[in-house]
């Protein structure tokens, strides 16, 4: 613990920043602890849940599991970047009209996954959806709510994309 | 805004609404905020050092190196404690568990020491230079062997009396029983002996867990004049009585702030690391957090393991005229809420069933493994596991349909319980007909033919007596610009309680139920509430909700003819508020108390006439495939159907039916605690399944019915807990109709299907 601190800059949410990181710390505690970001969260803290889940160089990665020192350069997204003030995002949006939570702790990952999902392919079949979300587990287990969610998120953004 | 005089201007029903959460945006933003991710100023970090034996007397606790590690402030063990709380014990049945071990360990896992430190890390590298010193005594894991073992779990047991249908239980020695409850009715042995048909049958639950994907997290700030703690919670009453108790203080100086919950489900009920914080914060006179990791979850609660023995006598029509049930609970190292669970399920032990002579003996039993207490269903799901495959068994053995035979034998509306309580608002056929229906149960059924696949269906059906006596207290505000804020200690853990009960007060005020607040849980301004827990909430906290909301519009009405406003006047809000006090100020308060009528049961018969306040009933019907090359099962359709009185907020009703019914699939085909001579060897999410999206029935479909609730609120109940009781023994009776094998014992999965086929064919595996 005595291990020397380095600095690192990397760009999150658009912005530029630094931030000083020990070698043994993880993505989450760094964006929990010098950002105040909470909504990668971890839990099982082994890579399997999805709780955790950000995007580093536009790839969704286990925040848990990924040491904060190799974001040194990189580009960080979490789901605090997805809304504005007076707008959320379609995926948001349809999570809550789909009613596709219920404790909301495994939520902003399964978003975060739900968005790369749509980005690739806009217009996913079930077992694409499944196959897809393989990684993120719900203990409320609101799986056929996340699947109408992202039915109604993949609408939304079609809708959008053509106004 | 608050209208006077609904009639004027009605903004329609908000009951009846699937209104969307109102705390969603918070929860897809990832703002909302939860204890686990809780930082306050100047916190400091609790890792602790645990148990490497499931018995044993501490003879002693190396902490030298670990207190000279830098960063590290303070390693604690209980004789540090002793100097803050002088008897550090905790518990709602019993005051049997030490906030760090007290002389002995009583299971693998148990904290033994604590280091605080200034960083998590540190914390949790001092901990592994801790060690520790035991004399290993013999230890009792079973629970049957518990009931007579010579091993004795705890020297003396020390009854709490925290809850007043716990009273009666005694201190004792010498034993591991920490409850006996019993129910007579009739004369089981007289109807046994004369019945036509006799059965007898043995089933157990193995040991499984909730696994919140919040972990348990609790952060003490202790002031010598006060004390604040933040925490992931599902009872705050109850923590801040059992943290004044510990203490010596008055209530009001304890304050207990719940943030959003990553959910509960029974876990994070009574005290759990509530205790341990308190005392660690005294010692180091800062905030301290404590915040377990996954794997700690493994040694904090889980569901209780069971066994089942089930007799029944049946009469030459078919009719069940005699049942006989022996239930074992293990309890674990600590009794928790265990006596509670043994005794609440203990009297719907013997099922929804019209039989006139029952015997019920449910033990809660002490061992050396991990405590049990609550999870979603307070020990029915395991009763439930064991009468359904019992009645399925007695209905292939008679040849008689099994649906045929249970519709012969339910308990209908206006029968008397076990417990003597006549039968109302049980709409039991009601629920199995919708099942059937959903199911397609009348048409010809194909059951695989030749192939080696074999399909087959199953059928289960069940009921639970919501937990009585308890209390709610709310209160309505209205301000003076008209908004109306709630405040109610129910813990919105992702069940929906924040929106249903804004629902009901918005629809006393007659007001959009999105223009009411709910306040997040702090004991210091939110009044008493007995627990979230147990699927009372609804029910009882809703009753004093509405109340609440009716006690305010009736001030409202008062202040209007106050003023001058004639009767039925429909002035609006603000300008009442202008008119009594000149400018928009002041408020309006309505507080409401709900505490449903009870009769205790009668001592040795468990006999009332008022038992429980209301019923939930539950069925299920579930398809397989059972490849019986290979053992596994396929899901291919699974009906849940439940009795919810009056859905206030139909989505959130259909969102707990199949999220319960998911839970309990992982918990009846995949899930479990595997122990090694007391080691859990699978504390990971690596090692223990849960259900993701690939283990969803081909077909799964969830729905309600509406039986008025006649003394509901609005003809609601509590619908969290009532859709997993069917889903084990409904597929346990699948199996068994695709392939000829019954499975006594969950999990479910191929090896177990594998061994039972292997077994039928004459060709056992041998044990692995």
């Amino acid at each position: 613990m005595t291990a020397a601190t380095r600095t690192i800059t990397f760009k999150l949410n658009g912005a530029p920043v630094t931030a000083d990181v020990k070698p043994h710390h993880n993505l989450v505690e760094l964006l929990q602890a010098q950002f105040g970001l909470t909504g990668a969260r971890e839990s099982c803290g082994q890579g399997l849940c999805g709780c955790c889940t950000v995007l580093v160089n536009g790839r969704a990665v286990s925040g848990c599991l990924y040491l904060a020192l190799f974001i040194d350069g990189a580009e960080v997204t979490t789901v605090e970047s997805l809304d504005t003030r007076d707008k959320l995002s379609p995926v948001q949006e349809a999570f809550i009209e789909a009613s596709a939570f219920q404790c909301g702790y495994c939520t902003p990952g399964f978003i975060m996954m739900v968005t790369q999902l749509l980005d690739e392919n806009p217009d996913p079949t079930d077992d694409q959806i499944k196959h897809y979300l393989t990684g993120n587990l719900c203990r409320c287990a609101t799986y056929p709510e996340v699947m109408d969610a992202v039915k109604l998120a993949a609408k939304k953004r079609k809708a959008g994309a053509t106004a | 805004m608050t209208i006077l005089y609904p009639d004027a201007a009605k903004v329609g029903s908000q009951i009846g609404r699937s209104v969307p959460r109102l705390e969603g945006r918070d929860k897809v933003t990832g703002r909302a905020e939860y204890t686990h991710t809780m930082r306050v100023p100047g916190m400091l970090y609790a890792k602790l050092f645990r148990s490497t034996v499931a018995h044993g007397k501490i003879k002693s606790v190396d902490t030298s190196a670990a207190k000279k590690l830098p960063g590290v402030l303070h390693v604690v063990t209980v004789e540090d404690v002793m100097k803050v709380l002088k008897s550090p014990y905790y518990g709602p049945a019993f005051h049997d568990q030490p906030i760090l071990a007290h002389e002995k360990v009583r299971f693998v896992g148990e904290p033994v020491a604590a280091v605080i430190a200034t960083d998590p890390h540190i914390a949790e590298q001092a901990v592994q230079m801790i060690t520790a010193d035991y004399e290993e005594m013999a230890a009792v894991y079973d629970e049957v062997e518990a009931l007579t073992s010579d091993v004795f779990v705890h020297e003396q047991l020390k009854p709490a009396h925290t809850f007043a249908d716990l009273k009666h239980l005694k201190d004792a020695k010498n034993t591991n029983l920490a409850l006996d409850y019993r129910l007579r009715r009739g004369d089981f042995d007289k109807a046994y002996a004369a019945a036509e048909h006799k059965f007898e049958h043995e089933f157990r639950t193995q040991k499984v867990l909730h696994l919140s994907f919040e972990p348990f997290a609790c952060i003490a700030d202790y002031k010598d004049t006060h004390v604040t703690l933040y925490d992931s919670t599902q009872g705050p009453s109850f923590v801040r009585t059992e943290i004044a108790r510990l203490l010596g203080w008055p209530e009001n100086k304890v304050r207990i702030k719940v943030p959003y919950l990553g959910s509960g489900y029974g876990s994070k009920l009574y005290i759990k690391l509530e205790a341990l914080a308190l005392a660690l914060s005294m010692i180091a006179r800062k905030p301290v957090k404590v915040a377990h990791t996954f794997e700690e979850m493994f040694y904090q609660i889980t569901r209780h393991p069971s066994t089942f023995r089930i007799k029944s006598g049946v009469d030459k029509n078919g009719k069940i005229v005699a049942r006989k049930c022996e239930v074992f609970w293990n309890g674990g190292a600590y009794a928790d809420i265990g006596p509670r669970v043994t005794q609440k399920s203990g009297l719907t032990a013997a099922g929804p069933y019209d039989i006139d002579d029952v015997w019920v003996d449910s033990y809660a039993l002490y061992t050396n493994v991990t405590p049990s207490g609550a999870l979603r269903g307070f020990g029915v799901p395991q009763l439930v596991w064991a009468y359904e495959g019992h009645t399925d068994m007695m209905a292939r053995a008679l040849k008689i349909d099994p649906v045929e035979f249970r519709r012969k034998n339910l308990a209908r509306e206006g029968r008397p319980h076990a417990t003597s309580q006549i039968l109302k608002d049980h709409p039991i056929e009601k629920v199995m007909d919708k099942v059937l229906e959903r199911m397609e149960w009348s048409k010809p059924f194909d059951s695989g033919g030749n192939s080696h696949i074999k399909r087959g269906r199953g059928f289960a059906i069940a009921n639970k007596a919501v937990i009585s006596p308890t209390t709610s207290v709310a209160i309505v505000n209205v301000s003076a610009d008209g908004s109306a804020t709630l405040y109610c200690g129910t813990v919105d853990m992702g069940q929906g309680s924040d929106t249903a009960m804004a629902q009901m007060v918005a629809e006393v005020l007659n007001i959009p139920t999105e223009d009411v607040r709910v306040t997040p849980r702090d004991t210091d301004v939110t009044p008493y509430d007995m627990g979230t827990l147990g699927s009372r909430s609804l029910f009882h906290m809703g009753h004093a909700v509405r109340r609440a909301a009716e006690d305010a519009r009736d001030k409202l009405k008062a202040l209007a003819k106050e003023v001058g406003e004639p009767e039925g006047s429909n002035i609006p809000i603000t300008d009442l508020f202008q008119k009594r006090y000149g400018m928009q100020a002041g408020n309006v308060i309505g507080s409401g108390i709900y505490k449903p009528d009870y009769t205790p049961p009668a001592p040795g018969t468990g006999q009332s006439p008022n038992v429980t306040p209301f019923w939930m009933v539950a069925g299920a019907g579930a398809e397989v495939e059972v490849d019986t090359e290979t053992g596994h099962v396929k899901i291919t359709k699974l009906v849940n159907v439940v009795d919810c009185g009056k859905a206030i907020n139909p989505k959130s009703v259909e969102t707990q039916i199949s999220g319960a019914a998911l839970m309990h699939l992982g918990f009846t085909m995949f899930e479990k605690m595997h122990i090694d001579g007391g080691q859990v060897t699978n504390a990971s999410l690596a090692d223990y399944k849960i259900p993701g999206f690939h283990d969803l029935p081909t077909k799964l479909e969830s729905h309600y019915v509406e039986h008025d609730q006649s003394n509901g609120p609005f003809g609601a109940k509590g619908v969290g807990e009532v859709a997993t009781f069917c889903v084990g023994p409904a597929l346990a009776n699948a199996i068994d109709d695709a392939c000829g094998v019954r499975i006594m014992e969950m999990p479910l999965n191929a090896e177990t299907v594998y061994r039972a086929l292997r077994k039928k064919q004459g060709k056992p595996l041998e044990d692995a």
